[in-house]
């Protein structure tokens, strides 16, 4: 344990160190200053990045697409995982701009909110950084144990409590089927670390007498790989979780969590089980097939804005998996991969966008999110319902906005790799997509305001909140280069020159 | 000047929209002026391209081509290049020309949330432009996607009772049918890697246009008919749906019944020529083995089957515009049977047909978007469009009743104007095709002056009978000046069509050239067809057709 060993943790560490902070900052401010937690809480997040940034990346130098293995070759923080961390990082700041002025609307201002956000934030980097199974799961269990509590953080709502204990018992008993898979392959591979579990497992599955043990193995790391990303069928918490939580902490599972979800399944899968690709292939079309159909058919019934993204982000998954199946599928193109890394980037923005609008619409007494909410809001909100419109259209994958190109990405993979028949059908889900985006639009713009025509509030940091996904969105939609560059770059395809002025 | 005009002209209607955003919602006045002004504006942009153009008419290629392959997002090989060819420079024109009438006529149809309708409406103007100039297929398919998104506001807000059904209805078919192309434009752009890679050793991520004529048309060999076949369908899908061709038109009628007037306008005028020119500018260089094809479907070759539908819809469009109760509805479904003579036309493989194809494209605009225009009138003063609540409208607006027998016969295909020439030259061209074709297809000229006509006697013969109907005010001289430029188009192309002939013939013979390349080339197909028939039309063709083009170039 060098002190570079210290140097690599140390955006975590950061991390862990305000969360503690708030929490004793929090004993002394009174209650209307609470929102001095929300800053805090924000500077933490600065001082993360910026110890991502000015400690971490001059470790690695220019043309290590290797990364720097630390803490016992436990971590490996490479271009992959900075990637990650400054996405996770990019989203808590949103979502906390998002969370000061909802927080005093529900009167539960306390600092354990920003805490809880910032430690699952520490967790997430664990599993975006992890090389060792161990590693990975003690960060999934941190960033799973305060996202349960910051579910259920509205303690006067039933339907906050209720989500809180669904959400809690799903994923403790995912987990635990998780980490009985993990079990087994540490059984298999006589190691937790990815790399040797990789070499070893090739040798496993040459020999029949292992081969259930693998697949029992697999299936079951699988489960809890697919539960945390929300896919079909492993996804009925998510429509009860999404809806029930505080809505900004909807928008911040709905991004961060699933990015750190595939952040570790991008790492175990590829690293830890690529020799068992021909296997888990089949099962990942499935669940892409079942996510996609599932959720876009089950979306279009949906009255509640926050269920209805939520059926959403299980859509947006089944197309990640296709990127996942596709960029898996040659060595000569990593377009999937590729696809899915701009998919999350382009994800965090939008749906951000789109959770914050909802999130703008608590106000005094009104909940906010059935979709008769926003009725007329084009003539209470005009910018919000103008940036939502954008939100949702990025979200139907319509160019020249920036979800496009997470799908053009996928469809490009697809086609690449041969996959036609999974192309076609995900164009087509797609459009099934675009209905019920389209069914909020509607609701904005052609209908008339049913609870009077009063300009909606909305606080300045929502505003900030909201204005810089939107702008995000437009941007990246617009201009894509340099954010193609960056994830050529975190996949260590491209040295960093060009990408330099923006990370780095 | 020269150099950036096709910019210019693009991004003259954005100008105008993003500065409407700074003018306060309140002064409706302004808001109009500025608009108008704008669009205006655009059209007298546009004007210049005229001369210049004329004088390059015959030069091979695009011409007034800016932007550079692959500069926009050079990580994938996209592009922001522009050029244009006879065919989009007419459609150009057109453009820009509707654009500004409807904004111009929609001074007093709009009353709510004026500020927004125009913005959306100079939005929804550069993103058809953009369609028209596109020479790199991304950029084309960001243009085609994004104009979705204004017109379906423009339904959707301004629209009729049923405007959100509409509204939703045509974003979700026409969407269907460009995600399929999107797919096709992948496979193209993959294709195009692969096949330089295997020619030249490194293989070439573009989307430029003039890269993809160059390999497209090797799918046939690489991967077979069948593929291609289906690649064929991936485009022909979102094309048929904008066209609309039959069975994709179910959309049309209600998009266009809900439509505001100017969005009707706009909506048969330009958007509807969007299918036909994807057709000619992609569909037919890219994939012209697929269309030589013999294999047969269902007893049909792929090239039968698009004329099959684009007969059944000529005739079907008709039948069913005869029993229509409502105007706009009428007129609707007259804009099916209309654009099932311009894909006829494209789909007949001749030089007359497709240049017929692409004139009776801008004479459809013309008139049937005068056609909305009329029918908008009336709605104005009485709210309604039923048919049965009219009648004797001659009686109490002349000058209305005057310019709309004019429009109903451009639309009818009477001689003199220029719905004539456009269906006179695609039936010739299908006639010298195969005369079954054309045999078929003729009562559908026969059927539009029946629903015209009756529709006509109706509305505006007889005495007045409907007591509402006695106070109509008649045209101001605002409605007068929208239609001013469509009766001057409507004489021009019907007198003298030969000026819009010459423009067409150069990317006509080229297109034709790359699907057929063994065709007898222009000259000496018009002058065999010009011995059997004595009528003005061949002369007028077989003048402006000079020494057979030399079309050996790409």
């Amino acid at each position: 344990m060098g002190w570079t060993d210290y140097l690599l943790a140390l955006p975590i560490t950061m991390l862990a160190l305000f969360a503690v902070g708030i929490l004793l900052i929090d004993l002394m401010l009174p209650q209307d200053m609470k929102w001095l937690n929300a800053v805090t809480a924000f500077v933490g997040v600065l001082f993360s990045a910026g110890s991502t940034y000015f400690k971490i990346q001059l470790l690695l130098a220019e043309n290590n697409t290797g990364g720097m293995p630390g803490m016992m070759r436990t971590m490996l923080v490479d271009r992959f995982a900075l990637y990650f961390f400054y996405l996770f990082l990019a989203a808590t700041a949103i979502a906390i701009l998002m969370s000061v002025r909802y927080l005093e609307i529900e009167h539960e201002n306390h600092g354990e909110y920003y805490a809880l956000m910032l430690l699952s934030v520490a967790g997430m980097m664990c599993m975006a950084a992890g090389f060792d199974l161990v590693l990975i799961f003690i960060g999934l269990e941190l960033m799973a144990m305060s996202t349960y509590v910051l579910v259920g953080f509205l303690r006067r709502d039933r339907r906050s409590n209720e989500a809180a204990l669904k959400y809690f018992l799903l994923g403790a008993f995912s987990s635990g089927i998780f980490a009985y898979g993990l079990s087994l392959f540490y059984g298999l591979a006589g190691s937790t670390n990815l790399a040797v579990i990789n070499h070893e497992i090739g040798n496993r599955m040459a020999d029949p007498q292992y081969r259930p043990v693998v697949i029992v193995a697999l299936v079951t790391t699988l489960t809890g790989l697919l539960f945390k990303i929300a896919a079909v069928p492993f996804h009925q918490w998510a429509p009860d979780a999404y809806e029930g939580a505080p809505t900004c902490i909807t928008g911040f599972m709905s991004v961060a969590v699933k990015a750190a979800g595939w952040a570790m399944m991008l790492r175990i899968l590829i690293v830890g089980l690529m020799p068992l690709r021909a296997i888990w292939t089949p099962m990942l079309v499935f669940v892409a097939i079942a996510s996609m159909t599932g959720a876009n058919l089950a979306a279009l019934t949906q009255t509640n804005t926050k269920r209805l993204l939520a059926y959403s982000s299980i859509a947006h998954v089944g197309y990640m998996l296709l990127g996942l199946v596709a960029g898996t599928a040659t060595e000569l193109s990593p377009d999937g991969l590729k696809g899915i890394l701009i998919y999350l980037l382009v994800y965090t923005f939008m749906n951000l966008g789109a959770f914050g609008v909802i999130t703008a619409l608590r106000h005094r007494h009104v909940i906010g999110d059935e979709l008769d909410d926003l009725d007329g809001l084009y003539s209470r909100a005009p910018v919000e319902a103008v940036l939502m419109l954008v939100f949702l259209l990025s979200l139907a994958g319509l160019p020249p906005l920036a979800g496009f190109w997470g799908k053009y990405f996928i469809f490009l993979s697809l086609i690449e790799s041969g996959h036609y028949v999974l192309a076609a059908l995900a164009v087509i889900y797609s459009v099934f997509g675009l209905y019920y985006y389209l069914k909020m639009a509607n609701a904005m713009f052609m209908k008339q305001p049913e609870k009077g025509e009063e300009k909606l509030p909305v606080s300045l940091a929502m505003r900030v909140a909201i204005a810089v996904t939107g702008i995000a969105t437009l941007y990246i939609g617009l201009l894509p280069n340099s954010f193609i560059e960056l994830v050529n770059w975190a996949l260590g395809l491209s040295q960093a020159a060009p990408v330099a002025r923006l990370i780095r | 000047m020269q150099s950036h005009i096709l910019s210019i002209i693009l991004f003259t209607p954005l100008l105008g929209a993003l500065l409407l955003l700074f003018v306060n919602k309140e002064n409706k006045d302004a808001i109009r002026w500025i608009a108008n002004i704008f669009s205006l504006g655009g059209f007298l942009i546009s004007l210049p391209l005229v001369p210049w153009f004329w004088a390059v008419r015959f030069e091979p290629g695009f011409k007034f081509t800016e932007g550079a392959a692959n500069n926009w997002i050079p990580s994938i090989g996209a592009g922001y290049v522009l050029g244009i060819d006879g065919i989009s420079f007419l459609l150009i024109m057109l453009t820009t020309l509707l654009g500004w009438i409807s904004i111009l006529s929609s001074w007093n149809a709009i009353e709510n949330r004026v500020k927004e309708y125009y913005i959306w409406f100079l939005v929804l103007q550069t993103g058809m432009l953009g369609v028209f100039m596109s020479l790199d297929f991304f950029l084309f398919f960001v243009f085609w996607e994004a104009m979705l998104v204004p017109m379906y506001l423009l339904i959707g807000i301004w629209g009729g009772p049923r405007k959100l059904y509409a509204a939703i209805k045509f974003f979700l078919y026409t969407l269907a049918g460009s995600v399929l192309m999107l797919l096709g434009i992948l496979f193209l752009y993959f294709h195009h890697y692969t096949s330089t890679l295997a020619s030249t050793g490194t293989g070439v991520y573009t989307f430029s246009l003039e890269a993809l004529y160059q390999t497209a048309p090797k799918i046939y060999s690489d991967y077979g008919p069948y593929a291609a076949t289906l690649l064929f369908l991936s485009f022909f899908f979102a094309f048929a749906i904008k066209v609309p061709m039959f069975p994709f038109h179910t959309w049309l009628p209600d998009a266009h019944v809900e439509a505001p007037t100017a969005g009707s306008v706009i909506l048969a005028g330009v958007l509807l020529k969007m299918g036909t020119y994807g057709f000619i500018r992609f569909s037919l260089p890219f994939f012209p083995n697929v269309l030589s094809n013999p294999a047969t479907f269902l007893g049909m070759t792929v090239r039968g089957w698009m004329i099959f539908l684009s007969i059944v819809g000529i005739l079907y469009g008709a039948l069913v515009s005869l029993m229509q109760k409502d105007m706009k509805k009428l007129v609707a479904y007259s804009s099916v049977s209309h654009l099932g003579f311009c894909t006829l036309g494209i789909f007949v493989l001749t030089p007359l047909g497709l240049s017929g194809s692409v004139l009776q494209q801008i004479n459809h605009g013309i008139s049937t978007g005068a056609l909305f225009l009329i029918v908008g009138i009336l709605y104005e003063r009485r709210h309604t469009r039923e048919i049965s609540e009219y009648g004797g409208i001659s009686n109490v607006m002349p000058l209305y009743a005057t310019i709309t027998m004019i429009m109903f016969l451009s639309s009818m295909g009477l001689p003199l104007l220029n719905g004539f020439v456009g269906e006179f030259t695609i039936l010739q061209g299908t006639f010298m095709e195969n005369w079954r074709w054309a045999a078929w297809a003729v009562p559908g000229v026969i059927l539009a002056a029946a629903y015209l006509l009756w529709l006509y006697q109706r509305v505006f013969f007889g005495t007045v009978t409907n007591p509402k109907n006695e106070k109509l005010h008649d045209l101001t001289p605002r409605e007068v000046l929208t239609f001013v430029p469509l009766l001057i188009m409507a004489f021009w192309i019907g007198l003298y069509p030969k000026p819009f002939m010459q423009i067409l013939e150069q990317p006509v013979n080229h297109t034709i050239a790359i699907v057929r390349p063994n065709y007898p080339q222009a000259g000496s197909t018009v002058n065999a067809s010009a011995k059997p028939a004595s009528g003005t039309m061949q002369i007028e063709i077989k003048d402006t057709t000079p020494a057979p083009a030399p079309e050996g170039s790409k």
